[in-house]
């Protein structure tokens, strides 16, 4: 056990280009054969399946180090390819250009005075005692010794060096040949190459020009065998043969002295298959394909893009020890906790370790594995496995039911069992896409029937989840010290306040508050018996609320029974949604109810809606959570959606299609505000037509013209609007979840019983379709509203033809705007994310890079963090100064 | 490693002039905004800024204000008009002056931000009952500040990132939206905060407020005088053009209307087509005759085109002016277009509050430190313009990201992320294979220093709780009693 606590830390990576003397170092075999398996499916010794590569299959052993893939896992060994000719490495054509163009040919010198060398080496010192990018350095060298005519000390004259994309180099348009290149690069002194960029102890210039090709190990490009037997070679094998059986034709023919003509084809032919071996998406070059049309996926395309080994294989990874399934909502559970499938609980596992304490208590988890589940039984956790450790080696053994009994039997101290989930385990649950933290938090594991995972409603939020079929992830902590930080920093009821703004973000939602708007909403009254069955829905146990008599009846005040979950100290003053936002506020005196007070932990008067429990702007859940901690604010979130829910429940809600109705007074009253609309278009069109219109400053007369129409429309829905509003009364349901805030709005509610109003196209009326018109039904050139989008109707009264086909255009350009949005927003948050993943506030309250760079002297200019500090402010003065005035 | 302490040096001026001593000199001015309406934000910011460069303590004052004169001074040598910088706003009144000094006894050298300071004053001010309590707001106020100190090792860069990224998915993607001047469009919502955010050298809808002097300001025929020069002008604009094919000569008819609209006489427009090249111009009663040097069709045609195209007066780059009053502030021009440095230059024109959306040309004219309040200023709006709210300190974070060297930098792989010293990291950002070859060929070495890094090799990153080492032994348990 000793030897597995011991981690060894990698302190820095180094990047160098591989000579090649080391290449052959490195190199287990030199790879010959430009095949793969012999007839009876054995590697071929020097083919490219040597087994000196290592090996694939598992139980083989690989011939250079003894090693098993799998268990103790051969890392692989390398092989090479002794290429007959010399060949370009593509990913450095740059750099050999620049040497080529910045040298002399014949002394290999920088083609500038021995001063300007001093002073630019001078300059690249200074810059990177300071930090400095150098590259303008690189390129002042480049492009000065490229103007210089002769050499400044064996006076040679340079040519002029061409580069055919992708490899071959032209001098004064005479090709190069990469020998030729080799050798001039070879010439280059190690004192000149910093000045070119290249570091002496990593590389040379020649190394870049390849003599010869390592060959990866077996395990990084494995052969599958398919189901009929046949063999499928990986890209980069099929790669390989092609640079083997090329070179070895060029050595052939190059030894037998074939025609120059016939040796340069096939030493361009190894460049070709090198270069695509390295870099399939060379520019100039077409891709090597596969048989079947396919282009390979050689080196460069295994570590690119989103699918490459960098972002798919070493920045994320795929791990154990995770479940997903559908989402289901479950008001009863705790914001904290997640309901998990017995299904996923059988599967999943927590490691414990056997202690003296526990010893007993391990060995009938294992015992219970022996016992077959009974129908309607509850959920009991069992044991998947027992691992012990001898001598460090690690020996896991399955607990089935046969076993089961011995292994209990045998388990010993400081085994480690795994065990399956059970009630209070704790997990990290996630949605994708994981947009911030609160994407991802911990939850306390409930094991349910059924095949969901189903959490409280007022979690959504966070996720961004609904139930129209999300799926989402479970991860389960196996070690005790990830179980406490997520305990501590993760929990849902740690992240109901957001660190985008100081508020929260987990509160009601929908039902929650339309039921604590029914509770709330005009001093209603509860009997005795309906009072208990909501008080009962979340366990209260305190003092019943005051009783009071009406008419012989014994009543409770609704705003009574909300204030036995409000804790002693709170006194606040604020607008409910429900505000009118009347021209002068009479506060404490407000008609409608809108002013809420609540004082010494008692609901005084006003609607408690969205601005009291809502997410995002919930006031008495944010006091709660700022005054008494993440805890007493979950229980109070639990419990208030739980009222909220069972108030619902007894006074009944609903909407139906019978809430939009108007009367028909309403009715006639919008339709002549219609036609009014509809005659001022009218007059505006003809005006414009007569040249009589104004245009307004840096407009043109259409661009006036449109803007005025637009005004008229959108101020014809809103006319729409107010009048069917006048009629829609807060005994309408619909009206009182929009008043509330639980969901909708007034303006959907116009919509659909008063007038849809003006469709748009990137912000303007719908113009385009036929010549000089939107569509055949209208004359050509006509201006008007109904012509250009206007939908008189209301989703009630149903659209006709034309406006349908409107509302589509402009319901059609939402959809592709949020298909781009998501899209484009997703990468500029990848940006923001990468730029800025490395800041850290030092313990000095500065901002800092890891790399030790300051950002920021005190983070956000004051230090404050934005999660505790009350909507951007570093202290929530009026608060104090409210409280230190109610103290007397 | 060397980079990190050079790095430091290479902005000395920055460092200086934001803070020397934090405890004194943080600038209220970005905080009270976030509760102001938007269009009385900008005018606010603007003027706290300046009342608090005037607050600061006098070695820091001074910075700020002369090293954009000096500036100026360097770069436009005889021209230009010293603008006395606005003088201190009215004297803070005597009460404010003894509760202030009451405060800061009552602090006991420690510290609390200075808008905190000033919002309890301004409380206490009207307030007698107030003031008798102050002891006990001051150490209220000092007990909730420091507990609502962010926490050492927290990533707050990550944090930053998310609460700016998190919320894109919710703006529109509507790129003109009429705001603030109905008469001008603006990029708004997301491709404006990409903008921002990629550093573009110039927006796509560039604008400026310009904010004028004294009586300019009140003044409408001064306001109109501005714009007029401010506003480039075309000869088109003013006059018909007319070619005569028969005897090769272009005639010029002044629209008399419009050239006294903007100002322009007759001598005025000879002058500027004199200033073309081979042809003589004359005024022939009321129009203006142009001949060619060397007579001939396509020469004629020519000429007709860069006529077309002469530009009579303005500058370049502006297309569009409007002029508007503004409640408690007169005459603003608003402009379409942007062009700053020549902007600047105009009589009339208050150099402190005039502003331009091109962050790049704030750079340029005055300097990184405005360029980083106007990056904060510009995402902030155009977020909240959306109703989305997000903490001004994230947008600070990423605004100081993006200036910390100095110059503006872009988020993105040729800015930032493109110069971070890891190459793992750049790698795992984009380019990878050019990187990894680049890195082999400098010989670079990644110290592991960043998140990306260490979850590459799989090892603790270096933020957070994994900032700390703690370790327990495990192998000699402290004998305890027993």
């Amino acid at each position: 056990m000793a030897g597995r606590n011991i981690t060894k830390k990698i302190g820095a990576l180094e990047f160098s280009v591989l000579s090649p003397t080391e290449i052959r170092k490195m190199s287990a075999t030199k790879v010959i054969t430009a095949d793969t398996y012999d007839d009876d499916g054995f590697p071929i010794t020097m083919g490219l399946m040597d087994q000196r590569l290592s090996v694939i299959e598992p139980g083989l052993r690989c011939k250079t180090c003894g090693l098993k893939v799998g268990k103790d896992k051969c890392p692989g060994h390398f092989g090479h390819i002794d290429l007959a000719m010399p060949v370009i490495h593509v990913g450095f054509v740059k750099t050999i250009r620049n040497s080529l163009r910045a040298t002399c040919r014949k002394c290999g010198r920088i083609l500038l005075t021995d001063k300007e060398l001093g002073e630019h080496r001078k300059t690249i010192i200074r810059n990177n005692a300071e930090g400095r990018d150098n590259a303008y350095v690189f390129k002042m060298i480049i492009s000065s010794a490229v103007k210089t005519e002769g050499c400044p000390r064996c006076g040679t004259q340079s040519g002029k060096i061409d580069l055919d994309k992708p490899t071959s180099f032209r001098e004064n348009g005479k090709k190069l040949t990469p020998t030729e290149i080799r050798e001039w690069l070879e010439k280059i002194p190690d004192e000149d190459l910093p000045l070119l960029d290249i570091n002496v102890k990593s590389a040379r210039p020649e190394w870049m020009v390849l003599t010869v090709l390592p060959v990866p190990p077996v395990t990084v490009r494995p052969s599958v065998t398919l189901e009929s037997g046949e063999r499928s070679e990986d890209d980069l094998t099929h790669k390989l043969v092609d640079v083997i059986r090329i070179n070895q034709r060029l050595q052939e023919n190059r030894d037998a002295g074939a025609p120059q003509l016939i040796v340069e084809d096939l030493w361009e032919l190894l460049q070709y298959h090198i270069t695509t071996y390295l870099d399939n998406q060379t520019s100039g070059i077409p891709p090597a394909r596969h048989r079947s049309g396919r282009p390979l996926k050689t080196l460069a395309q295994r570590l690119k893009g989103k699918e490459g080994r960098f972002r798919s294989n070493l920045s994320g990874k795929r791990v154990n020890f995770s479940a997903r399934t559908v989402i289901s909502p479950d008001p009863n559970l705790s914001i904290n906790e997640i309901g998990v499938p017995m299904e996923i609980a059988r599967e999943l596992t927590v490691p414990v370790h056997v202690t003296i304490q526990n010893l007993e208590w391990c060995k009938n988890l294992i015992k219970q594995t022996a016992l077959a589940e009974k129908p309607g039984e509850n959920y009991r956790p069992r044991v998947n496995y027992v691992k012990r450790y001898r001598e460090g080696v690690e020996q896991r053994m399955k607990v089935t039911e046969k076993n089961a009994e011995d292994i209990a039997e045998k388990l010993e101290l400081g085994f480690v069992i795994e065990r399956q989930l059970m009630d209070g385990d704790i997990a990290l649950f996630n949605r994708q896409p994981s947009l911030h933290r609160m994407s991802m938090m911990a939850h306390r594991i409930k094991v349910m029937p059924n095949r969901s995972f189903r959490f409280n409603l007022s979690v959504c939020p966070p996720y961004n989840a609904d139930f129209d079929g999300d799926e989402m992830n479970l991860h389960l902590l196996q070690g005790e010290e990830a179980k406490a930080e997520a305990e501590i920093l993760m929990k849902v009821q740690e992240n109901l306040m957001s660190p985008r703004f100081g508020g929260v973000i987990i509160g009601g939602l929908h039902d929650h508050i339309s039921g604590c708007f029914l509770l709330t909403y005009k001093d209603k009254m509860f009997s005795k018996e309906k009072t208990s069955e909501i008080l009962a829905t979340f366990k209260y146990k305190g003092k019943f609320p005051d009783v009071h008599e009406v008419n012989g009846e014994h009543l409770v005040y609704g705003r009574d029974i909300i204030s036995v979950l409000l804790p002693k100290d709170l006194s606040l003053e604020y607008k409910a949604k429900a505000c009118f936002h009347c021209d002068v506020c009479k506060a404490a005196d407000c008609p409608y109810g809108a002013y809420v007070i609540v004082k010494n932990g008692k609901l005084k008067q006003g609607i408690v809606d969205e601005n009291s429990i809502g997410s995002f702007k919930g006031r008495i859940v944010e006091r709660i959570i700022r005054d008494h901690g993440t805890t007493a604010g979950r229980i109070f979130i639990d419990d208030v959606t739980r009222l909220g829910i069972a108030v619902v429940t007894i006074i009944g809600f609903t909407t139906s299609i019978d809430d939009e109705d108007i009367p028909t007074e309403a009715k006639r009253q919008i339709g002549e505000g219609l036609a009014k609309a509809q005659n001022k278009i009218n007059t505006l069109v003809t005006a414009y037509e007569h040249g009589e219109l104004e245009s307004l400053p840096g407009r043109s007369l259409e661009e006036t013209l449109e803007m005025e129409i637009m005004r008229v429309t959108g101020r014809a829905r809103d006319m729409a609007g107010e009048i069917a509003s006048k009629y829609l009364g807060l005994n309408n349901s619909a009206v009182i979840m929009a008043k509330s805030g639980a969901r909708g709005s007034m303006l959907n509610l116009s919509q659909m019983s008063g007038c849809v109003g003006q469709q748009a196209v990137r912000g303007e009326r719908i113009s385009r379709g036929y010549k000089y018109r939107t569509l055949p039904h209208f004359k050509k050139g006509d201006l008007g509203a109904s012509a250009k989008g206007f939908v008189a109707n209301s989703y009630k009264s149903g659209l006709n033809p034309t406006e349908y086909f409107f509302h589509s255009m402009g319901g059609r350009e939402g959809l592709v705007d949020t298909a781009v949005r998501t899209s484009r927003s997703g990468y500029m948050q990848r940006r923001l994310v990468n730029a800025l993943e490395d800041l850290k506030v030092e313990s000095d309250g500065t901002v800092r890079h890891t790399g030790g760079e300051i950002i920021q002297f005190m983070y956000g200019d004051d230090g404050v963090d934005p999660t505790r500090s009350t909507t951007g402010k570093a202290v929530d003065l009026d608060r104090i100064i409210y409280d230190v005035k109610q103290e007397g | 490693m060397a980079k990190p302490v050079s790095k430091k040096k290479t902005t000395p001026k920055k460092a200086e002039k934001r803070k020397p001593v934090p405890q004194k000199t943080i600038p209220s001015k970005t905080k009270k905004a976030v509760s102001k309406s938007k269009s009385s934000q900008l005018k606010k910011q603007i003027k706290e800024v300046k009342s608090t460069s005037m607050q600061k303590p006098p070695s820091d004052r001074k910075k700020k204000p002369v090293a954009t004169e000096k500036k100026i001074e360097k770069k436009k040598e005889p021209e230009r008009t010293f603008v006395p910088p606005p003088t201190k706003k009215e004297e803070e009144p005597k009460e404010y002056k003894t509760i202030r000094m009451e405060i800061h006894k009552l602090m006991k050298n420690q510290y609390l931000p200075i808008s905190i300071i000033d919002g309890i004053i301004e409380q206490a001010a009207p307030d007698k009952k107030i003031q008798g309590k102050l002891k006990n707001i001051i150490e209220k106020s000092l007990q909730e500040y420091a507990k609502n100190l962010i926490d050492p090792t927290e990533a707050c860069g990550m944090i930053s990132a998310q609460s700016i990224g998190e919320p894109g998915t919710q703006m529109t993607m509507r790129t003109f939206h009429y705001a603030g001047v109905a008469e001008i469009n603006v990029t708004l919502g997301l491709p404006r905060l990409i903008e921002i955010v990629d550093a573009r050298s110039s927006p796509s809808t560039p604008m400026m407020n310009i904010y004028l002097r004294d009586e300019y300001r009140v003044n409408p025929d001064l306001a109109k005088e501005i714009a007029n020069k401010i506003e480039i002008t075309r000869l088109t604009d003013v006059a018909d053009i007319e070619m005569d094919l028969v005897n090769i000569f272009i005639s010029i008819k002044p629209n008399k209307k419009t050239m006294e609209k903007k100002g322009i006489t007759l001598e005025d427009l000879l002058e500027r087509i004199q200033s073309v090249r081979k042809l003589s111009a004359k005024i022939e009663k009321e129009n203006i005759k142009v001949t060619l040097d060397e007579p001939g069709y396509k020469v004629l045609q020519n000429t007709n085109e860069t006529l077309k195209n002469l530009k009579i007066k303005g500058i370049d780059g502006i297309k569009r002016v409007i002029i508007r009053k503004e409640p408690n502030e007169g005459y603003v021009i608003y402009s379409e277009g942007s062009n700053l440095k020549e902007v600047l230059d105009i009589e009339g024109v208050d150099p402190y509050r005039t502003t331009t959306n091109d962050i790049h040309a704030i750079a340029r004219e005055l300097g990184i430190e405005a360029a980083r309040n106007m990056i904060i200023q510009e995402a902030y709006s155009t977020l909240s313009e959306q109703g989305l709210n997000v903490d001004l300190r994230h947008i600070m974070l990423v605004a100081d990201v993006m200036t910390a060297d100095g110059t503006v930098r872009a988020i993105g792989r040729h800015g930032v992320s493109g110069e971070k010293s890891s190459v793992l990291s750049r790698a795992a950002f984009e380019i990878t294979v050019n990187h990894l070859l680049l890195a082999s060929q400098r010989g670079e070495s990644d110290e592991l220093n960043g998140v990306a890094e260490n979850i590459i090799v799989g090892q603790p990153v270096n933020l957070g709780t994994g900032a700390i080492e703690l370790v327990m032994n495990t192998k000699k348990p402290k004998q305890k009693g027993k």
